[in-house]
């Protein structure tokens, strides 16, 4: 279930609720005269869309409406599927310098036992924040140590934790040495001393034979009755799903030979793996394309890894991963800024990833490698509605989001901004 | 070859690793000639013209318009395309820097850091790439009174007396709230008791206690000068003690220097504007600002700045209710809004940052981009000079390829004074060239 949590009785336990939340609201949605940017295919100059229990019912040109639908008149916006940010805090740092508010990092090397979504803040106020700027799912992830734990990829919408949940587990999340020093945080203080990835590989090497022999203990135990079966074993249990290859790992690897060697160890100990960070993937795009690993771009608001590398590193280096053929996703690496999505995007786009590729870079493909392409990433008929609505380019500054859809259900799209700016707006209007 | 294509490589040398740690080149001694042509001229302060051209003769700007002619060996770049605006000013950063806070006493004003610049930062690198000429760089925020701040250009490779801008405002930083406070310190304990101020009183009080003492100290200096000037002084008249830190705080009651403030939530801005108002003295600009949504009818009404992230918050209690929306909507309101760095990161993105303000307050393009071009000049005395494109002004110009306030545009030259320092076209021809040399089998030294 927790896969496809769109098909099924599940779905129409939802429709059900929605249907009591929003009282005798219109079964079926209509956006009419948009123009449709569904990302894969043509777009369409000026479509309908007919949104029906929570998913893409009908999509085109020529559909039309159907009687008692509510009809959104949506000339002169675009409709776009809803941007899936591919590597965030939301949910688990609220105010980053006051500890009491922050919940993405847990304390020692080896956490792979803990579970972002058991931590997930669903009302924190960064969500509705990005979900106003189109951004609609988002994985969830742990950080820190050599193993941070488990990520959740979530919508950003929903009444508790567990109602956002599109997938958890999404993936498992290994952090390897940066490059320039330290690992990272203001001024270095994060208090964890730097580990070169070749030693982090070989206890990562250590940590999986142990719970493969873990798990072969237990098979064994388990048929011997006179055996004791071993004593629990919370890494062992938490690693033996990814070793199962059900559940894939986020490796952050960062330098090219780190990134080689990562490559050769994912493929040895038979993972399926995903890279974020590779800030120097660049330099080994052919062997990352060879591998088929995707990769999520790390913050491209950073400086270049090494001044060799050129003051665009950064920003280049999306470009030149997907002209080598490899799937790259954006992602904000925040949750305060998590709303900024989109200019990542767009910032490659500057220097040399093609537009549409920037776009499906924020869509279609962060929903390809984390297995949700059949649900989430365009709009096509039979996915979920998940569908924003804007006054101009997905990726500009002055775009303003106008509606945003998650499964069907039109979101709030007022937020902390909003309600703090309308708050002292009322100075000039009050009565003296 | 050209002194300015002979200026252009030796900036480049720079995006080396060796250069940018190195020895400054310097060789933009003779001031910079260039015509840039046939680009969408975006001035400012005096419209936009479509197709156009810009004319820098030693270093000022001579000429504004179409089909503009140059003389004979200057260089002549075609932008054709590409955009031609003033070049971008960071009103509030610590870069170029060998030190940022005197952090040991909660008062120093004294104390400066335009003798500590560090002209070969590869920060200012970082700046010039995205379009920046200008810099006020100031004293950290750990002490109520910091220090006094300076105003560069980014000549990289110059002495840095050189980058040293003299017709900018003498500025004088203060700091109110959690960092003052040291309320985000860790490892503060009964052994290390925290330093008075520890609340935002406290710092209040420590500021008004301090020039209190300097409005004493100058009557003690006025009395001493008005015997000393009498026919016949007193035979046992000496003067005052001189005290370097009060004559700091005399000078910002003279108007001599003018006061730049961080502050972050409203009580604490109001209340300095009233500190500032009972003691008489100028605050030019307050930095973060981060609730000045809350107080722009006070801060329009005293004609008091703000310098401001776009969106950067909740990073600490103080800056929890830091909205987007907070540049645009005090800048609709009248205030004097500027976008800051505050970071040698950031610093390369402020057009993106001010562009951010369409979208979060209904800024126009025109009003966007002047939160980082005549608005951080005005609010560093220096508007007659830089910040839009004018005739007479100084030749500090950026090129971007798309509209600057595109999330799609790039910075492609940087120019100050009439000299190249930034084009990123040499960058990429000499990136293709290393590249080619690196591919090449060697020539010699045969067995490896």
């Amino acid at each position: 279930m927790s896969k496809r949590p769109f098909v099924g009785c599940g779905l129409f336990v939802l429709a059900a609720a929605l249907a009591l939340a929003q009282g005798p609201a219109a079964k079926v949605i209509v956006i009419k005269g948009a123009r449709i940017v569904p990302v894969i295919g043509d777009d369409i100059p000026s479509g309908t869309i007919v949104i029906k229990d929570g998913l893409i019912d009908a999509i085109g040109a020529g559909v039309p409406v159907p009687p008692g639908a509510r009809v959104i008149d949506a000339t002169g916006l675009i409709a776009y599927p809803g941007m899936i940010d591919g590597y965030s805090f939301l949910g688990l740092s609220e105010i980053s310098g006051v500890s009491a508010t922050v919940d993405s990092r847990e304390s020692g090397r080896v956490n792979p036992q803990v579970r972002s979504v058991e931590a997930l803040r669903y009302d924190s106020m960064h969500i509705p924040i990005s979900r106003s700027n189109g951004i609609t799912a988002a994985l969830v992830a742990p950080s820190g140590g050599l193993i941070s734990g488990v990520s959740c990829l979530v919508n950003l919408d929903g009444w508790t934790n567990r109602e956002m949940v599109i997938k958890t587990p999404a993936a498992l999340h290994i952090e390897l040495a940066t490059i320039r020093g330290g690992r990272g945080g203001f001024m270095g203080m994060t208090g964890q001393q730097r580990v070169e990835t070749p030693k982090a590989l070989e206890e990562l090497k250590a940590l999986f034979a142990a719970a493969r022999a873990y798990e072969k203990r237990k098979a064994y135990a388990a048929r011997q009755t006179l055996l004791a079966l071993p004593d629990f074993d919370e890494t062992a249990e938490a690693l033996l799903p990814v070793l199962r290859g059900e559940v894939p790992v986020v490796v952050s690897v960062h330098a090219d030979k780190d990134i080689k060697l990562v490559i050769d160890f994912v493929t040895a100990e038979n993972l399926k793996a995903i890279f974020f960070g590779v800030e120097q993937g660049y330099k080994v795009a052919s062997d990352i394309q060879k591998a088929g690993i995707p990769c999520i771009m790390g913050s491209l608001y950073d400086m270049p890894p090494t001044w060799e590398d050129g003051y665009d590193a950064l920003f280049r280096n999306p470009g030149e991963l997907a002209k080598a053929g490899v799937k790259i996703a954006f992602a904000s690496v925040s949750s305060s800024t998590a709303k900024d999505l989109p200019y990542h995007a767009a910032k490659a786009a500057a220097f040399g990833l093609d537009r549409r590729e920037a776009l499906k870079a924020v869509t279609l493909y962060p929903a390809q490698i984390f297995g949700l392409d059949k649900a989430l990433g365009s709009l096509e008929k039979g996915k979920t509605a998940t569908i924003v609505l804007a006054d101009n380019d997905l990726l500009e500054f002055r775009t303003n989001i106008k509606h945003v859809f998650i499964n069907g259900r039109e979101t709030d799209l007022s937020n902390r901004y909003t309600e703090l700016l309308e708050k002292f707006k009322k100075r000039d209007t009050e009565e003296k | 070859m050209s002194r300015t294509s002979r200026n252009i490589r030796i900036a480049f040398l720079a995006w080396s690793v060796l250069a940018a740690f190195g020895a400054a080149p310097g060789a933009w001694a003779d001031g910079g000639n260039l015509l840039l042509k046939n680009g969408t001229v975006i001035t400012v302060t005096k419209g936009i013209i479509p197709r156009g051209d810009v004319l820098i003769m030693s270093g000022k700007i001579t000429e504004i318009g179409e089909n503009l002619t140059a003389p004979t060996g200057v260089l002549t770049i075609d932008v054709t395309g590409k955009y031609i605006l003033p070049g971008i000013i960071d009103s509030h950063t610590h870069i170029a820097l060998g030190g940022t806070n005197e952090g040991s006493e909660p008062i120093t004003p004294e104390v400066e850091v335009g003798e500590v610049v560090v002209a070969d930062d590869v920060s200012m690198l970082t700046a010039l790439s995205g379009g920046v000429t200008m810099i006020h760089t100031l004293h950290g925020s750990a002490n109520p009174i910091g220090g006094q701040d300076v105003t560069l250009k980014l000549k990289w490779g110059q002495p840095s007396e050189d980058l040293i801008v003299k017709e900018a405002y003498r500025t004088l930083k203060f700091a109110l709230g959690e960092n003052p406070k040291q309320s985000n310190r860790s490892g503060i304990s009964a052994a290390t008791p925290p330093r008075y101020p520890a609340t935002r009183m406290g710092v209040n009080a420590i500021i008004r206690r301090e020039l209190e003492r300097a409005k004493l100290y100058m009557a003690q200096w006025d009395r001493y000068s008005k015997l000393k000037a009498q026919k016949n002084p007193p035979p046992t008249l000496l003067p005052p003690r001189r005290d370097l830190r009060l004559e700091a705080l005399a000078e910002l009651l003279r108007g001599e220097l003018v006061a730049r403030c961080h502050s972050y939530v409203a009580t604490e801005t109001i209340e300095f504007m009233n500190l500032a108002k009972e003691f008489g003295f100028k605050v030019a600009c307050f930095e973060h600002a981060w609730e000045g949504y809350k107080i722009a009818d006070e801060l329009a009404a005293a004609g008091i700045g703000i310098s401001v992230f776009a969106d950067s918050w909740a990073y600490k209690m103080e800056a929890a209710e830091g909205i987007a929306y907070n540049a645009g909507y005090c800048a609709k309101k009248g205030v004097l809004v500027s976008i800051n760095s505050d970071s040698g990161e950031r610093i390369r993105r402020l057009f993106n940052d001010a562009a951010k303000t369409m979208k979060y307050g209904g800024l126009s393009e025109d009003e966007a981009l002047r939160l980082v071009t005549i608005n951080p000049a005005i609010q560093l005395g220096v508007d007659k000079i830089v910040g839009s494109l004018e005739v007479g002004k100084h030749g500090d110009v950026a090129v971007f390829n798309e509209h600057p306030m595109s999330a799609y545009t790039r910075c492609d030259l940087t120019v100050i004074e009439g000299d190249v320092y930034f084009d990123r076209a040499q960058v990429l021809k000499e990136r293709e060239e290393a590249a080619k040399k690196a591919a090449a089998p060697k020539k010699d030294g045969g067995a490896s």
